[in-house]
């Protein structure tokens, strides 16, 4: 029954806000057209698997269309690797089509939890942006359906397209999307890790590393003194032994409960990182590693979101151009852990000048670090608030696809383009995170 | 495992495409029906390209279809060969507060999940009792096993639908041919998606149609129920005193 019904339980990744929302699960692409342009007064916003961290994926005592029944391929190409399929398509069903044949996303970023629509709408990197730039730069070509009616192809270059690359879904509805894929001669990567003490020598592991395909650090945001800055670098290249099968394995493990407030302190959180920290190091220091678990981990325990309690979470992504970079990350690493508030998995990596063009796309040549902060109110915004401060004047900026709290003053200056993108945005379709940042 | 050749009728539904979807990723061959040419078309092309080694699509009304034995005769000699499986997937929930003042739309909803369910059931039933082979799997619902005031209406049609099916396994038992009512719990798609929290007993299309294909493949148990802990759920359902059963709002 397609039409919008009040659902209590769609929320963000983050937790953090918990609202009523009508919402509307199409399944064909002929509904879309009515979702979208009822006259009721009401502003609705197309959502995925909301793997968004904070708002920008929620529209409060409105509207919703969720994206995930439109999940059909229309054309794969196995010769040439051009895929067009619906955006409601979550990669993990894409990988599983896709990885047998011989191919694999452009890039994908840590979760497969999401669809191609969101990936889009997000224009997201994975751990090869420094070679192969954000997802929009694979994009051929979206369908895209308007409050006004209209649906219409959009091609790459076109500036209503450079709008919707990293629109967060604010430009219309992605119907459907073709992209190029990438050629994979294995399901298997090679990846060697590698231990490193100091913010300096990340830099010059990602510096000497720029060869392979992937790289990304893990870095322990509970160290501290002499310690600070220690992590573990990874670098992968694709294995090429035509081996696509998936190791067999049971049934994905769930967190099936919130963790309570007290589970989650700075002594747990540097139990937890130093043995990380001693998991990462230990045996070989090249390993074959199947994709799922290299690009996934994560997704290996189903709603780890719940760990950080009933009262969510934030997301902290920020990206620094290179002169700026080691200085800055150095001080944010300073300022978190000084507040005892680390994370459990604070990623580090350096991305590439590779543009898509989105005009709100996050990517740019620099270095990027996200960490997990528990939700603890005041507290844990007056930390994100002075790593602000350390971000914008390293001229970085903040991640929308994470953001759930950042002022209107610090997306304007990280996204100059904010003015020339609102131009572009449809009437009809709003979000939380839209309303926070262009209203003044 | 060679290819099969699957029918799947009300092939637009959620459970549907996610079965086909399973036939598909394995190299069977489709027969998809359905009123909605255009949505059948984008079906297709998903479930070739998924890697179905054929699929065939047929608009039909199936409520209203006059003659279900010369139309199925005429699908599967358009699959070419011999039905494997055929599936009746077709229902729809009606409202029952309204269908109570609305006798039309009581009927019409009566028509449509016994009556024609029932008559391409027994077309289907006299097809694999002549090959000696073939498995009519008729997707029934866990509102058929007691009476509740809130969805009777489409409970007495699904009860009915289980009792046909059941009789037609019976006539079937003693050659090769089979068939099973599926107890259906509740699943998450289009036609529950205006229920506002979906709760533990709520289940996914994906994994229903992995063990609907399972049973396909080796149809066996008499009552099945998908998920199985519909089975003691309904058992105490069914023998809770009447007393006790007329006091509660289920």
């Amino acid at each position: 029954m397609t039409g919008y019904w009040t659902r209590l339980d769609y929320n963000s990744w983050g937790r953090t806000i918990s609202v009523p929302h009508e919402v509307a699960s199409p399944r064909f692409p002929d509904e879309i057209a009515g979702l979208l342009s009822d006259n009721s007064g009401h502003t609705t916003l197309p959502v995925g698997l909301r793997r968004s961290y904070g708002d920008s994926n929620l529209n409060p005592n409105e509207r919703l269309i969720d994206m995930t029944g439109l999940d059909r391929l229309i054309e794969f190409d196995r010769s040439t690797g051009i895929l067009r399929c619906e955006a409601g398509i979550s990669l993990h069903q894409l990988n599983q089509i896709l990885v047998p044949s011989g191919w694999f996303m452009p890039t994908t970023p840590g979760t497969r939890f999401v669809t191609l629509g969101g990936a889009i709408a997000n224009d997201v990197h994975g751990k090869n942006h420094h070679s192969a730039g954000s997802i929009g730069c694979a994009v051929r070509a979206l369908t895209l359906a308007r409050s006004d009616g209209t649906l219409q192809p959009i091609r790459s270059g076109d500036p209503l397209f450079l709008a919707t690359l990293g629109g967060m879904g604010l430009t219309g509805v992605i119907v459907d999307a073709e992209i190029q894929l990438s050629r994979i001669g294995s399901a298997w990567l090679e990846n060697e890790r590698i231990a490193f003490s100091s913010v300096g020598d990340f830099f010059k592991l990602a510096h000497e590393s720029t060869a392979f395909e992937h790289t990304v650090a893990w870095i322990d945001c509970a160290a501290q003194g002499p310690k600070l800055g220690r992590g573990v670098f990874q670098r992968a290249n694709w294995c090429n032994d035509g081996e696509y099968a998936a190791p067999k394995k049971g049934a994905e493990p769930s967190l099936p409960l919130d963790f309570p407030q007290w589970a989650l302190n700075r002594h747990s959180i540097r139990v937890f990182n130093n043995f990380y920290n001693w998991m990462q190091t230990r045996g070989s220091a090249v390993r074959r590693e199947h994709y799922q678990p290299f690009f996934y981990p994560l997704d290996s325990l189903r709603n780890w979101n719940r760990m950080y309690g009933a009262a969510g979470f934030y997301q902290y992504q920020c990206v620094i151009p290179t002169e700026a970079a080691k200085e800055a990350v150095t001080r944010l690493l300073q300022t978190i852990s000084a507040s005892g508030q680390g994370s459990f998995l604070a990623v580090l990596k350096t991305l590439g000048g590779k543009s898509s063009g989105g005009m709100l796309s996050f990517p740019m040549e620099g270095a990027t670090m996200a960490l997990d902060f528990a939700n603890r109110g005041a507290k844990t915004l007056h930390l994100m608030a002075q790593l602000d401060v350390i971000v914008a004047q390293a001229d970085g900026r903040l991640y929308p696809a994470k953001d759930g709290r950042m002022p209107a003053r610090m997306f304007r200056a990280g996204y100059p383009l904010w003015r020339e993108f609102a131009t572009f945005k449809d009437p009809k379709i709003q979000s939380s995170f839209w309303e926070r940042v262009s209203k003044s | 495992m060679s290819a099969k050749t699957v029918i799947i009728l009300g092939a637009l539904s959620g459970i549907a495409e996610a079965t086909a979807r399973v036939h598909a990723a394995r190299g069977d061959r489709l027969v998809l029906v359905a009123r909605h040419p255009e949505r059948l078309a984008v079906l297709q092309t998903d479930l070739v390209a998924r890697g179905a080694s054929r699929c065939e699509t047929i608009v039909l009304d199936l409520a209203s279809e006059p003659a279900p034995d010369r139309r199925l005769a005429e699908m599967i000699g358009q699959a070419g060969g011999n039905l494997d499986v055929a599936y009746v997937f077709y229902g729809v929930l009606g409202d029952q507060h309204a269908d109570e003042r609305d006798l039309a739309a009581a009927r019409s909803a009566m028509q449509v999940n016994f009556l024609s369910a029932a008559v391409w059931c027994l077309a289907v039933a006299n097809v694999i009792e002549s090959q000696n082979s073939g498995v009519l799997i008729a997707i029934s619902s866990v509102a058929g096993d007691r009476g509740r005031q809130s969805n009777y209406i489409y409970g007495a049609a699904k009860a009915g639908l289980t009792t046909l099916v059941e009789g037609i396994a019976h006539r079937l038992a003693k050659g090769k041919a089979r068939a099973l009512a599926i107890r259906m719990g509740f699943v998450d798609t289009p036609m529950t998606a205006h229920v506002e929290k979906k709760g533990a007993l709520w289940s996914k299309p994906d994994g229903i149609a992995q063990k609907l294909v399972a049973l396909a493949d080796r149809p066996r148990g008499v009552k099945p129920y998908l998920p199985w802990i519909w089975r003691p759920i309904m058992s105490i359902i069914r023998f809770v005193p009447p007393a006790i059963f007329h006091r509660t709002k289920l």
